[in-house]
């Protein structure tokens, strides 16, 4: 959907997109089926990373990958996936920016290898140089209200919590906090991280999350090319229902159909 | 003298810059070089002159999530 299309854009940082839908590029069983996945999901942007270059051949990226993203024509989103300290980051941001040619960056900073938690004692002062320095910050960071509202203050205009841990696909791990979060910040948040199922997009997205960030969910499913179309309908559907309002919940029954005019009603003696 | 390019050991005579370990190294486009864990912006490559034991890193696009 184009943006003259679409009267709900996804905006960020002033910048309107068409879809709520943002894309990872790793892990596909071929760039055939990457390049399918992306033309079936229509994402706003493609995440995509830097790793060392192997002198004689390069396998993992390159030429051939940067041929491929040229002819998708959608915005790079470059992370610093794998970074563990506020000087990996800016450095690796800054070579990002000069290779991919652009201002956007997914800021990470793990703290811990084994959940790939984010560092959520270091990750603001580096959000704040990256902002000063001109970078439009997308920080992956968790759920916690404190660390998001931070970010916030030193002028991240939008920001990418948690669902799950990276990779593992159990969706929404802390209902309550992420509801919470929605309810006391008003930037545009990005789910990002640990959406296994079409359903558990959709379900953020009733929540009135703004965006789902999706790699692996796509990437290793069993046929991509049809999640991604998946996901990009639940995405719709949830934000939908956002806007729509869905109904609140009741403990008991309460009949749909009228009571009043009920064929046969009272009409047994007994 | 001796420098690394992605953590293999190249030699380089004394005084090149990091247009002479691109070449040595053969990177092709695109990329983007840090020496000692410092950006290095592409117009500085040609004055920017190595020394011993200096540590660059030469990246480029990969696939990311």
């Amino acid at each position: 959907m184009s943006l003259l299309e679409n009267p709900d854009p996804l905006v960020l940082y002033g910048t309107s997109f068409p879809s709520r839908l943002l894309l990872g590029t790793a892990q596909y069983p071929s760039p055939e089926v990457l390049r399918q996945a992306v033309e079936i999901s229509g994402p706003s942007f493609l995440t995509v990373s830097l790793r060392r270059q192997a002198a004689g051949h390069n396998e993992i990226g390159g030429q051939s990958f940067w041929d491929l993203l040229s002819t998708l024509k959608i915005p790079f989103l470059p992370n610093t996936a794998g970074c563990h300290t506020p000087e990996e980051v800016w450095t690796t941001a800054q070579m990002a920016r000069e290779v991919f040619e652009t201002p956007w960056i997914k800021l990470e900073l793990i703290g811990d290898d084994y959940t790939l938690q984010p560092d959520t004692l270091e990750m603001v002062g580096v959000a704040e140089r990256l902002l000063q320095d001109g970078f439009k910050v997308l920080p992956y960071c968790t759920e916690d209200l404190v660390l998001c509202r931070r970010l916030v203050d030193i002028g991240c205009e939008a920001i990418m919590p948690w669902a799950a841990p990276i990779g593992t696909g159990r969706g929404a791990l802390n209902p309550y906090a992420l509801r919470l979060l929605r309810e006391r910040l008003s930037v545009p948040m990005l789910i990002d991280a640990g959406i296994g199922r079409p359903s558990h997009a959709c379900e953020v997205m009733e929540w009135g999350f703004d965006g789902v960030l999706l790699n692996t969910a796509v990437a290793k499913a069993a046929d991509p090319i049809r999640l991604a179309g998946a996901f990009k309908k639940a995405i719709e559907a949830g934000r939908e229902a956002f806007l729509g309002g869905t109904m609140t919940q009741r403990e008991t029954a309460e009949a749909s159909t009228p009571i009043l005019g009920t064929p046969f009603w009272h009409q047994n003696p007994s | 003298m001796e420098i690394t390019i992605n953590q293999t050991p190249f030699k380089l005579p004394q005084g090149a810059s990091i247009v002479e370990a691109i070449e040595a190294f053969g990177a092709e486009p695109p990329y983007a070089i840090a020496l000692n864990l410092t950006f290095v912006h592409r117009q500085r490559y040609s004055e920017t002159i190595l020394t011993q034991g200096d540590a660059l890193e030469i990246v480029q696009p990969v696939a990311g999530g």
